[in-house]
């Protein structure tokens, strides 16, 4: 084609091509890194727990006046066998903390009972023996908990603290022993504590610390008493978690003394993982939002000028005509003008769009583009321009070439 | 000649219906973006309390053992009880508060339990962060040494439990704990919450106002971070190698701020010599907005959308410019007209700048329209911060403004260009 010609012709629109081409830039500019973000979150909002959320309801009780220790906990384990007895829950615990939930518990975990080792701070699910089957978690080395494991919450302030068993995620038993079996070996974090086994993935109930130690977790088989922990119950068909939010709630407020039982602190972990990441959801549509936006006004721009420029140019299109020119000949030539610009917009933009990564990277700690948004971005503006330019270059071909014979 | 050229404007928007519609459009579009994004950050770093912000300040000291001292680590919130009672004894600001928040279980008087939230402090939080009184009065001073068994309670609760009437001299079941109830809140709205922002940034207030000393004797339910090492039996004790209160104190001149500064270096280094630690002494001392500024209350997203809806506009902005330059070259006719008809370059000028001021303005109110639209929907989103995001009179007049500027901006150019058209040439072709 005569690209030559068709700079030549440019030339005399430098302002309006200009325009354009930084228009296009800036789209091609923004979008890369929007939609990058859009897929950070998105792969952030989807990451696994381990657990298996959808078989899931949690029911949070308070108590209204404190009884003693002992009352409170028979207290819990008349609730947990009423729970269970709840058709449709095949699985009950108590948990000191859930997943997605506001409190997080911590311990310090090193290799030594030197107080100066090394430590990690992991998170600590406390829950009777029976949380790995409710969650669902695969143990992957080792076993699960015994009956025969379990202490008490009160027997943990004791001067001679009872020595528990833990278990651990893989992800924590490949940092505290790489390239080993983490089964059999011992941490230090409530005493010195003997794992027992090792579960595919758990994570923490909510992001904190390096986003690495995400997934790193333990649980001990310890029976709390109700008021500091939260009921989970794992039903066997996920259609009947509301029914069975609504008996537990019952049977919660039928059985046991006047206490806090309220739909407010009863959710199904889908609902929890919902919210935790609702945050994440809105800005992904809002950034998806200000695509659509964003490529709709380009678009205008590059109709408003295309036609702008075919009406200016009737007269020189009716000479091409009349001169031996095909219609294709001048759909090609105002398709191939866009092409260029729109060529020009986009090495432009791409060099714009690493300057607004390298900006995000160092304020908001985001990683860097990945290369491949580079030619997804150069594709989308490329369409967009050849679609937006349809219009006003077919109405081009139909000037006809008798144009040429009247007066400019 | 301004209402002709107006007159002049309005014809030709007319004439080029579509093409006026695309510009109004995309100005709108960018202006009410930027406007909604603007809203949320101008709300979000708003001053909860303008009055004092920069006399109060936020008080940390970094009392962690040697063991646990990283000179890298930021100094703690929150302090050891033994340090914040300190602190709190030698009284060396014109006021000063512990705090602590909490929470527990109400009985309404339909004989529903209820959980409420309370915060734990000593008696100058009330004048300190201007708290206004419905009924009654804050506890003093005396109270708190006395561990008093009172409490102060909010508008809202007031009117739960006892309807229209003054709740002062009654009896407030909370928990296992009987309070006898001074003082009702009146309406006290600190948006964030920035005397404890680790229960939530947003939110209302709490119910329930009790002495530090007596919740603490009562052994009421905290809330918030609590930072232990070491063997402590109850993490509350006055001697627990725990931090977990937040003090405030409030310095009325700089020469109080600075003579306060001191006054903490003197007590670490008097900590230092007793033997607690010998790391460097960490000093905090920041007023509201620079505590808040510190613990990051605006969230990122919202810089980002704020970034992200200012491109927007921008790219907007370059679009309208495009198609204003389109629209009047193609009009070089008519400029030649009026060039030849005696029209000087500067009437040509202002006459399409006051045709772009025009599309501005009616794209800036047609985006005041949408920004409003994009504020009630930022309302339903499921953030803490929703429902206190709304538009104010500085918004609506920045809103115009903008559309003012962006649109001149955007015809600057255009215009510049129509008047550069020669008659002569414009005519011949014509």
């Amino acid at each position: 084609m005569h690209i030559r010609h068709i700079l030549a012709a440019l030339r005399h629109h430098r302002i309006a091509a200009l325009l354009i081409t930084l228009e296009i830039a800036f789209s091609c500019a923004v979008i890369c890194n929007a939609l990058f973000v859009i897929s950070t979150r998105l792969e952030r909002m989807h990451r696994p727990t381990g657990a298996d959320e959808t078989h899931l309801v949690e029911v949070r009780v308070g108590h209204v006046a404190r009884r003693s220790a002992e009352a409170t906990l028979a207290q819990t384990h008349t609730d947990l066998a009423a729970l269970r007895r709840i058709s449709g829950v095949s699985h009950v615990t108590l948990v000191n903390q859930t997943l997605f939930g506001s409190s997080i518990s911590f311990s310090s975990v090193s290799l030594s009972s030197d107080s100066n080792a090394p430590s990690t701070a992991v998170t600590q699910y406390m829950a009777d023996v029976n949380l790995i089957d409710t969650l669902g978690l695969k143990v992957v080395a080792g076993r699960g908990f015994r009956p025969d494991d379990q202490v008490t919450d009160a027997s943990l302030n004791d001067k001679n603290p009872p020595q528990m068993p833990v278990i651990i995620s893989q992800a924590l038993a490949k940092h505290l022993f790489p390239g080993q079996s983490a089964v059999g070996k011992t941490l230090y974090a409530f005493g010195p504590n003997r794992i027992v086994g090792v579960v595919k993935r758990l994570v923490q109930p909510r992001d904190f610390g390096a986003p690495g130690e995400y997934e790193y977790a333990m649980v001990f088989p310890v029976d709390t008493p109700y008021p500091q922990g939260t009921y989970l119950l794992r039903v066997r068909d996920p259609a009947q978690r509301q029914q069975v939010i609504k008996q537990a709630l019952s049977v919660l407020k039928k059985d046991g003394p006047l206490r806090l039982v309220s739909p407010k602190y009863a959710r199904t972990t889908e609902a929890a993982r919902a919210k935790y990441y609702s945050a994440d959801r809105a800005m992904a549509w809002l950034l998806a939002g200000v695509c659509v936006l964003l490529l709709g006004v380009t678009a205008l721009g590059i109709v408003g000028l295309t036609s702008f420029w075919v009406t200016q140019r009737r007269h020189q299109i009716g000479i091409r005509r009349a001169i031996g020119a095909t219609r294709r000949d001048i759909l090609t030539y105002f398709q191939t003008e866009n092409f260029l610009i729109a060529s020009a917009g986009i090495v432009l933009g791409m060099a714009l769009a690493y300057g607004i990564n390298l900006l995000l990277m160092q304020r908001y700690e985001l990683p860097r583009l990945p290369f491949y948004y580079f030619p997804v971005g150069a594709l989308v503006l490329w369409v967009l321009g050849q679609l937006s330019v349809l219009g006003a270059a077919l109405r081009a071909t139909h000037v006809p070439p008798v144009v040429a014979t009247r007066a400019a | 000649m301004l209402s002709y050229y107006l007159q002049l404007a309005w014809r030709s928007l007319r004439r080029y219906k579509t093409l006026t519609v695309l510009m109004v459009l995309a100005i709108a579009v960018g202006i009410g973006t930027s406007m909604t994004t603007l809203t949320v950050l101008h709300v979000l770093s708003g001053d909860p309390i303008p009055a004092k912000s920069g006399k109060l300040f936020r008080v940390r000291i970094n009392t962690f053992p040697d063991d646990r001292f990283q000179p890298t680590d930021k100094t703690p919130d929150n302090l050891t009880r033994r340090d914040a009672t300190a602190l709190l004894g030698d009284a060396r600001g014109d006021h000063q508060a512990v705090m602590s928040a909490g929470s527990g279980v109400l009985i309404t008087p339909q004989g529903e339990p209820m959980r409420a939230q309370a915060r734990y402090t000593t008696a100058d939080f009330f004048p300190m962060f201007n708290v206004p009184m419905r009924y009654g009065r804050a506890w003093n001073g005396q109270a708190d040494t006395a561990h008093a068994r009172v409490a102060v309670i909010s508008s809202q609760l007031n009117d739960l439990l006892f309807g229209d009437q003054s709740g002062v001299g009654k009896t407030l079941q909370f928990g296992d704990a009987s309070l006898r109830i001074v003082g009702v809140l009146g309406s006290w709205d600190m948006n964030p919450r920035f005397y404890d922002l680790s229960n939530g940034e947003y939110g209302d207030s709490e119910q329930v106002f009790v002495p530090l000393s007596t919740a603490l004797d009562l052994h009421l339910g905290t809330s918030g971070t609590m930072n232990c090492w070491g063997n402590a039996k109850d993490a509350h004790d006055l001697d627990a190698p725990c931090i977990w209160l937040q003090y405030w104190v409030e310095l009325d001149s700089p020469a109080k701020v600075a003579a306060y500064q001191r006054y903490l270096h003197n007590y670490m280094a008097l900590q230092q010599q007793a033997g607690r630690f010998r790391h460097p002494a960490q000093v905090r001392l920041q007023n509201v907005m620079q505590w808040l500024d510190y613990k990051g209350v605006v969230p990122a997203d919202v810089r980002m959308q704020v970034w992200l809806a200012f491109g927007f506009l921008m790219i907007c902005l370059l679009n309208t410019v495009g198609l204003l330059l389109a629209k009047f070259l193609r009009r070089g006719g008519e400029i030649g007209v009026r060039r030849a008809l005696g029209a000087s370059r500067r009437d040509v000028f202002m006459q399409y700048l006051i045709e772009s001021l025009v599309i501005g303005m009616v794209g800036g109110l047609l985006g005041l329209v949408l920004a409003y639209a994009g504020v009630a929907l930022v309302r339903q989103q499921p953030t803490e911060y929703a429902a206190f995001v709304h538009m104010d009179l500085g918004i609506l007049l920045m809103t115009l403004l903008l559309a003012l500027v962006a649109s001149l901006v955007a015809g600057l150019l255009p215009a510049w260009r129509a008047m550069q058209i020669q008659p002569a040439r414009a005519l011949k072709a014509y």
